[in-house]
């Protein structure tokens, strides 16, 4: 019987590491994805963030505790590696947006409408008839902080506590993020939805 | 009077939504919205709101995006 030289012993660890890390990870692609796409506005760089989100988890991978949450640790790889990388090379400074919006503010004026046309139309068909584009479109332009804890929120449905390991930040602050993001996302919608022509004449 | 106000009950509408609130809160919220029609109407539009970005953000990453990554993670160890 032979035994394995050291180098040979070696790279077939590394080989079931990569095996185990790949086949663990692996199902997160499609969401990291998504996220990325909402955070790059393109698809080139929403590639690049995912693979580098890979590389950075799979050098890090020693660190992580088995047992603890691997998709919140992968998101918390994205959202770091997209704010150190991505934003830091755009220098865009972003405005904080303290607008107050009401509570209820797209359902309140989809209502309205519905009372200005008497035509039975509820609110939730309104929505319905909203393309893709349009809520990509919103979300995309909503101030990155408010973006960001919307995703992590709406789209992966991380709790707030999860939320609030991802991007570092205690509760409170994701709950200020996360529920001024969607009512400023219904304004945004409103916005768009009104300029696209996508709102019964009336509302025009 | 269930000792919560239609605003009381909007403030928190999205922790309830989210199932962030304690049993306590959770249930007074549960217990206006049963007899609050236009706190309830809101309520459905927001979790529906919520659902609707969420399946229309889901996007499918190109088909050889996953083989380019495992090839970087093998590039990156030069054992193999």
């Amino acid at each position: 019987m032979h035994r394995a030289d050291p180098p040979r012993a070696a790279s077939l660890i590394v080989m079931a590491d990569q095996a185990n890390f790949t086949d663990l990870t692996m199902p997160f692609m499609g969401p990291l994805y998504s996220a990325a796409l909402r955070m790059t506005h393109n698809p080139a760089d929403a590639e690049d963030l995912v693979q580098e989100t890979y590389l950075r988890a799979y050098k890090g991978f020693g660190s992580f505790e088995s047992g603890t949450n691997l998709k919140a640790w992968m998101y918390r790889i994205l959202t770091n590696t997209f704010i150190n990388q991505y934003r830091a090379a755009r220098r865009r400074p972003e405005k904080a947006d303290v607008e107050d919006i009401e509570d209820l503010y797209l359902y309140r004026r989809l209502g309205s409408l519905d009372a200005a046309i008497a035509e039975q139309s509820p609110e939730s068909e309104v929505l319905s008839r909203i393309p893709d584009k349009t809520v990509k479109d919103a979300v995309d332009a909503l101030p990155e902080q408010f973006r960001v804890a919307v995703l992590l929120a709406d789209v992966e449905g991380f709790s707030y506590k999860e939320i609030a390991e991802i991007l570092d930040i205690p509760i409170g602050t994701v709950m200020s993020r996360l529920h001024r993001g969607r009512k400023q996302l219904q304004k945004q919608l409103w916005e768009f939805a009104s300029e696209r022509g996508l709102l019964p004449d009336s509302a025009r | 009077m269930d000792g919560m106000d239609c605003a009381d009950a909007l403030r928190q509408i999205y922790s309830y939504m989210d199932g962030e609130l304690t049993d306590d809160k959770r249930q007074a919220i549960a217990l206006h919205l049963g007899k609050c029609s236009p706190c309830a109407g809101g309520f459905d539009f927001e979790v529906e709101l919520s659902r609707l970005v969420a399946s229309k953000c889901q996007e499918t990453p190109p088909a050889d995006l996953r083989e380019r990554i495992a090839l970087a993670i093998t590039k990156l160890d030069p054992t193999v």
